[in-house]
């Protein structure tokens, strides 16, 4: 059993992860409709490399850009290109943006895979491409693009790659499942990653409770008969499959302040990504689909499903028999740092590892809001050791210099000061607004620098040439009186 | 199919106010009860008194400042205020001076600096403090507990005695007060006489004043209750406790005829009542893990120093109020190490 070690802070979550843990992986069944928003992350929009009316094969690219943080999008199905059109986008604000709209045809279609032969004879810049070409990003929930994690630069030396296997937010059960269902895919996934990053360490963890999943894993390992991978319990913690918590348990080591886990030698990927990775080189195949959990007492019954991304969230719901009258929230992603739905009508992405449709009494209708009482419960739950308190007052009074002072951009609005808070202040509210002020203002900052700087070139070239021309007036003068000079000269000696 | 749309964090808050306010009141009943027991039923007569006046003053107060005063009195904090004055103050006090305290707690220590969670100073005790500077004759004057022989009081008499400061015809008024234990220590050091003489005298019981140690014992297991509920932590009652244990032992060690042994000065006055309800305010304590710990081992160095040196026989409103100042500094100089930065 391999040492772990512990996060300040973090709080013990009721799981409800029994309502969806111990069933099958259910297939979804074929949409008609796919939709794939554009907006990638935000800043990174895609190009549609489609038109309305073209046919599309499944695995087929339909959108990419050359911007370093975009990954291609395939289409999930064979149909035809209908539209491309504004749709609400499944992100926080709730607008709409346009997406890839895709009739499916029912055939099903697909490109020819195209799988490595032996991926230990493939160059890391090779595996690197490879994944990028088959749109793999994190599939824990942040969508980050897993080739550019798997290049952290000659100047880091990298030693150990994790898998994340910690669900720690209550209700998600995809990667639990998944671990159950292909631990042969995610092993082999990680093995694959390892070569690409040239460690020799290989850590998979799992929450505690998970106990098939550690066998299944295990066995997995045993059968690749290799020995430099290990799985590993880590107690059951929220948040500790945040990245920098999770690096913290699985190595004792801190990554840095504003850092990233390569700093400390280390690269994180979701065990869903690695059999991604997995599925992309050894088989030939792109990300076109994901396990989902499905969950919440606001559904006639909760599973987790193997659903082809691009499709809407309401057909889901539909094969899990509906609402219950009780639903209050859909929610995309935990309960702790999912986001709010407008709508059903929405499609699931790449990063959406659960849709939790909340009954009223899951979730915090009305919060009875009182002022801070100073009982530092927030401090005491805090995962990164900031002062919530101390962060509320300055945000809530827009000082955003104090609220750097008290490191607001350390906060991963993992939520945990806010639910522990007796006061129900939304704190993280707070937090989230300071920051993109903070933001917002740098850009201003940056903008004025960058006109300031033209401002003063246009001066200093106006001055130059100014001066260039009263030097050339000069000169000439110069050369005017020299000239006269030895022409009365030449005048006296004639 | 629609829904509302609501920032993160989804999951319910697991704590209120209110249940925290609620909890430390009934984390106050067994000692409220062995105070009763002892002291007769005018102790529960001075909080429903304090408790009325506090929640009429809140109200009033609240209405002035134009803030919703239901919602706002439900948060119980007033409650809390109220029933640790009144606790505080000696039981026979007449009524106007349970009124003047909660008013001078409520309306000035609390929202004159604009209401719970603003206030520096702790309210129960700034009111305390102002009655015991203003009307010293009637701050100290301390029935006697009932096992000490003391008249039995019946309901009729109690309500005259706190609202018409009568007495029944027969009994004189010094024949039901005496000194508390902490007074009569002070008293009977400054007469000359040595603590194990002065400790043989009729008021004191096992450890400290007879009955007192019982209310004590009372507000030690209320205290551990809200300990174990995790409403309150360890640190403020630990550090307390400690750093009066420790001062009372070094002295007591020096010299054990002048200073009484560290289990008096943890059983008498205010100590227990002082270590689990009124130093862990906290809205007037030091935030920070390691912050408490020292502003409460600081509340008990100076709970000892004001009463072996100082003018007053117990001491915890002030050690209170001057712990309440350096708060800020102590939460300044405590602050914790960010997760990944540099100390
Ligand atoms: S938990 Fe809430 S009430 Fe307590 S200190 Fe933090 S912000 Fe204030
Ligand atoms: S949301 Fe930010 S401040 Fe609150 S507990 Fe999480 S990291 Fe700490």
């Amino acid at each position: 059993m391999l040492k772990t070690w512990r996060f300040h802070g973090g709080l013990r979550l009721p799981a409800h992860k029994n309502l969806s843990a111990h069933r099958p992986i259910v297939n979804a069944e074929l949409p008609k409709q796919l939709t794939y928003p554009l907006q990638q992350r935000p800043g990174v929009q895609l190009k549609a490399t489609v038109a309305p009316g073209d046919t599309v094969l499944r695995g087929q690219i339909i959108a990419d850009s050359d911007h370093f943080l975009a990954t291609p999008l395939h289409a999930a199905s064979s149909g035809t290109v209908k539209s491309i059109e504004d749709r609400i986008i499944p992100h926080p604000s709730g607008l709409s943006d346009p997406c890839i709209i895709i009739d499916t045809d029912g055939h099903d279609e697909a490109l020819p895979p195209e799988p490595v032969e032996d991926y230990r004879l493939e160059p890391a810049a090779t595996l690197r491409s490879k994944i990028r070409q088959a749109g793999i990003v994190g599939l824990g929930g942040a969508a980050f693009p897993t080739s550019i994690k798997l290049n952290p630069g000659p100047q880091r030396h990298i030693d150990t790659l994790i898998l994340n296997g910690a669900e720690c937010e209550p209700y998600i059960t995809c990667d639990n499942v998944l671990m159950q269902a292909e631990p042969d895919a995610i092993v082999q996934g990680a093995l694959i990653l390892m070569h690409a990053l040239q460690v020799g360490d290989g850590i998979i963890a799992v929450e505690d409770h998970m106990t098939e999943a550690f066998q299944a894993l295990s066995a997995a390992i045993e059968q690749s008969r290799d020995r430099r991978l290990t799985v590993v319990k880590i107690p059951a913690l929220y948040p500790t499959g945040g990245e920098k918590q999770l690096i913290r348990v699985v190595t004792g080591k801190e990554t840095p302040s504003g850092g990233i886990p390569a700093d400390v030698g280390v690269i994180c990927q979701n065990v869903g990504t690695a059999a991604a990775v997995y599925n992309a080189i050894c088989r030939g195949l792109p990300l076109t689909e994901r396990v989902v959990t499905v969950t919440g007492q606001g559904l006639k019954q909760q599973q987790n499903m193997r659903a082809r991304i691009g499709t809407p969230i309401s057909d889901l719901i539909n094969q899990c028999g509906g609402y219950q009258d009780s639903v209050e929230r859909l929610i995309m992603g935990g309960p702790m740092m999912g986001f709010a739905l407008p709508e059903d009508d929405i499609p699931i992405v790449k990063a959406t590892n659960c849709i939790l449709a909340a009954a009223g009494s899951e979730v915090a209708t009305s919060k009875e809001t009182r002022p801070c009482i100073r009982c530092g419960d927030c401090a005491k739950a805090c995962p990164v050791d900031l002062l919530p308190q101390q962060l509320y007052w300055h945000s809530r009074a827009g000082n955003l210099e104090k609220c750097k002072e008290f490191s607001l951009f350390d906060c991963i609005e993992c939520g945990c000061c806010e639910v522990v808070c007796p006061s129900q202040i939304p704190l993280v509210q707070y937090y989230r607004a300071a920051k993109s002020k903070t933001i917002a203002k740098a850009k201003e900052a940056e903008k004025a620098a960058i006109a300031k700087r033209r401002h003063d070139f246009l001066l200093e070239r106006k001055a130059r040439e100014q001066a260039e021309r009263a030097e050339r007036s000069r000169r000439k003068k110069e050369a005017l009186a020299k000239l006269k000079a030895a022409e009365t000269a030449t005048e006296g000696a004639e | 199919m629609k829904f509302s749309t609501v920032m993160s964090p989804h999951l319910q808050p697991v704590n209120s106010v209110d249940r925290v306010m609620l909890q430390v009141l009934l984390a106050l009943i067994p000692g409220i009860a062995a105070m009763t027991w002892f002291f007769g039923i005018g102790v529960l007569i001075n909080i429903a008194l304090a408790v009325v006046v506090a929640l009429l003053a809140e109200a009033s107060i609240l209405g002035l400042r134009g803030r919703p005063i239901g919602s706002t009195l439900k948060d119980l904090s007033a409650v809390v205020t109220a029933v640790l004055l009144a606790i505080s103050l000696p039981v026979i006090a007449p009524w106007w001076i349970t009124v003047v305290g909660i008013l001078f707690a409520i309306v000035i220590a609390k929202h004159l600096y604009g209401g719970l969670g603003y206030n520096p100073f702790n309210p129960a005790m700034a009111g305390y403090v102002l009655l015991l500077v203003s009307f010293p004759m009637q701050m100290t004057a301390w029935l006697a507990p009932i096992e000490l022989g003391s008249v039995a009081l019946n309901e009729v008499d109690w309500l005259k005695l706190i609202f018409l400061e009568q007495l029944p015809a027969n009994i004189e008024f010094d024949a039901i007060t005496m000194a508390t234990p902490l007074d009569s220590v002070r008293t009977q050091l400054g007469l000359g006489r040595s603590v194990p003489e002065i400790k043989t005298d009729s008021v004191f019981g096992l450890l400290a004043g007879k009955g007192w140690e019982w209310v004590a014992g009372g507000y030690l297991i209320g205290g551990l209750w809200l300990m174990w509920r995790k409403i309150i932590g360890w640190q403020i009652p630990v550090g307390l406790l400690l750093g009066l244990g420790l001062f009372a032992s070094i002295c007591y060690a020096i010299d054990n005829n002048q200073f009484a042994a560290p289990s008096f000065h943890l059983v008498a006055g205010a100590t227990m009542l002082g270590a689990f309800f009124i130093a862990t305010d906290p809205v007037t304590a030091a935030t920070s893990v390691n912050g408490r710990l020292i502003y409460g081992l600081l509340i008990g160095s100076l709970v000892y120093i004001i009463r072996v040196w100082g003018g007053y026989p117990d001491a915890m409103a002030f050690a209170v109020l001057l712990a309440n100042l350096t708060a800020p500094a102590i939460d300044y100089f405590t602050r914790p190490r960010v997760f990944g930065q540099k100390a």
